[in-house]
């Protein structure tokens, strides 16, 4: 666009402040975690890295840790068959409702968690609970796993919308049958969508705490609940804070390979 | 083993002729391939998550019992009535809607021209570095950030000392903190459907626009706004739904405010009614659906 340069300039600055302001929070607590004085200080008089070693020998948090990567996997196995399924319906079929299935899709996420939270909980209660399966792990998946399907969906039904049908054809006129040609042809093509919706839906359920609350019940406590009621008792300030800034270390990772997929697909594509 | 062998396919591995036929059916009738598709999603989706939230609000039309705190089972309209009659609760729920809309507001005011930069004015080789930037602290927790707030807004905390100069002081918890956190939050949902629509946009339409004689804001207005507008109803269901629905912020940085998730969560808690608190729910699910009913007008569902 045709902008002056004192809009550009604008433009930029807003920009810079704007990433300014979305990391400074993060800084503080990653400083935080170093923080000599166990109570909230700022600035810290010193820095000890002795929370940290306190943080790992942790059980309660560590245990926290694992049920979240439980949850999060479950939940995302779940939703890579579901999601993926009815991203191949809306994209490859004309049918009557088809516009629908995207707005059932969305809806989970679409409307506040609170309400998913409550509807769910309702319903393992009268529904689950005779036949002896009480809210915990599993139910915790099965939430996670509603409103993960659209993440999968939205970045399967980008991908199949972009290679369209040409090469499963030439697939099916070469003799191929219509699982050779999923497995050889359109499997490949939607591998890296799938990683990458995969990512974002491990990311969701390992994040979300609303759902979770309604859903856990006391057996499966995920990071975030231990967090959460963690978050207001002060001897346990210093354990929570390093929780927080390893959470923002990790972040890193998924960010990062996220980048290699989105640039080994160009390459491809 | 070697009778699978002797019945292999071309590419010289076993080919199970039931395999064989199931694909020949499969490729013979398109409408079988789509009913097994959906099947599984909408069996999911249908009667897990919208058999959940009819029984749930099916559950507002009941009440409990004043000395059991049991569920009654019988048809009334006491939990509206109550909603509609006490004060509170539309002072609760005005709030709520307020905060919603003014995160949603913050975040477009913010979110637009960081978007238009990232698609319009950084070099094309430094477009996936912001994206990243922008994408990074989504992963870092939602805990992590709202507390990380907490700090930040405590007395004697950063802001204190960086508005101390300019002769301002943190506004402390309660309503503002709330707004602030909240937007902070989910900027980045604004952003990136911002991004995406506006990297679609062609520049040619604009270099026209310019062409044309339109200055760069009324290019903005007339071609830029109209054409990223269901990116930005996108980006605005998810600021506007999330605030309405949370009480988790609001706990940590909102002071004794309330906002409906609140009211919610307090009554499946401590007061132990769950039919009021599914009458509460249905204000931001009534809310919601009039807005995605708006939203899918202008097409912003297909850009979530």
């Amino acid at each position: 666009m045709t902008l002056s340069p004192a809009a550009r300039i604008a433009l930029r600055v807003v920009m810079f402040l704007g990433l300014a302001v979305i990391y400074v929070p993060l800084l503080v607590v990653l400083v935080n975690s170093f923080n000599a004085d166990s109570a909230f200080g700022w600035p810290p008089p010193g820095f000890t890295g002795r929370w940290w070693s306190q943080a790992l020998h942790n059980e309660g948090a560590r245990e926290a840790v694992l049920t979240s990567v439980k949850a999060g996997l479950g939940a995302t196995a779940v939703a890579l068959v579901l999601g993926s399924m009815a991203a191949f319906a809306v994209s490859r079929y004309r049918f009557f409702g088809r516009e629908t299935v995207s707005l059932v899709v969305v809806l989970p996420i679409a409307l506040p968690g609170i309400v998913t939270g409550i509807a769910l909980s309702n319903a393992f209660q009268v529904v689950l609970k005779p036949l002896g399966i009480g809210l915990g792990l599993f139910t915790v998946i099965v939430g996670h796993a509603t409103f993960c399907v659209v993440t999968i969906f939205n970045n399967v039904l980008a991908r199949l919308r972009r290679t369209g049908t040409s090469l499963e054809e030439a697939s099916a006129d070469l003799g191929a049958d219509t699982f050779q040609t999923f497995w050889h042809v359109t499997f490949p093509a939607l591998r890296s969508a799938l990683l990458a919706g995969g990512l974002l839906s491990f990311a969701l359920s390992f994040d979300e705490i609303i759902v979770t609350t309604f859903t856990a019940g006391p057996g499966a406590q995920t990071l975030p609940i231990w967090i959460f009621s963690n978050l207001f008792r002060p001897n346990q300030a210093p354990v929570v804070n390093v929780l927080a800034a390893a959470l923002i270390v990790l972040s890193v990772i998924p960010i990062w390979i996220a980048q290699r997929l989105s640039s080994g697909a160009r390459g491809v594509a | 083993m070697t009778g699978s062998a002797l019945t292999g396919g071309k590419d010289g591995r076993p080919a199970p002729g039931i395999r064989r036929r199931a694909a020949a059916l499969l490729h013979r009738r398109p409408r079988l391939r789509l009913s097994l598709l959906l099947s599984a999603p909408l069996a999911w989706l249908v009667v897990v998550y919208l058999g959940a939230l009819a029984a749930i609000f099916l559950t507002a039309f009941w009440t409990t019992d004043v000395f059991t705190g049991e569920v009654v089972r019988q048809f009334t309209l006491a939990n509206f009535q109550t909603l509609l009659d006490e004060p509170v609760y539309r002072t609760v729920a005005l709030r709520s809607l307020g905060v919603a809309a003014a995160v949603t507001l913050i975040d477009t005011a913010i979110g637009f021209p960081m978007a238009l930069y990232m698609a319009k004015v950084a070099r094309p080789r430094h477009r996936p570095y912001l994206v990243i930037a922008i994408l990074a602290p989504l992963w870092a927790a939602y805990l992590v950030k709202a507390y990380a707030w907490r700090v930040m807004l405590s007395q004697g905390g950063l802001l204190d000392q960086v508005l101390g100069p300019f002769g301002l002081s943190s506004p402390g918890y309660g309503l503002t903190a709330t707004v602030i956190v909240l937007a902070y939050l989910w900027l980045p949902y604004m952003i990136l459907p911002l991004y995406a629509g506006l990297e679609r946009l062609p520049d040619s339409l604009l270099d026209a626009s310019g062409d044309l004689g339109a200055r760069p804001l009324r290019t903005l207005r007339s071609v830029v706004l109209p054409l990223v507008f269901p990116s930005l109803v996108a980006g605005s269901i998810f600021t506007f739904s999330l605030s309405l629905g949370d009480y988790i912020t609001v706990k940590i940085v909102g002071g004794r405010s309330q906002l409906l998730g609140n009211v919610v969560y307090d009554n499946i808690g401590a007061a132990n009614n769950l039919p009021f608190a599914a009458a509460v729910a249905t204000i931001p699910v009534v809310v919601m659906l009039g807005y995605l009913a708006a939203a899918r007008r202008t097409g912003a569902l297909r850009e979530l």
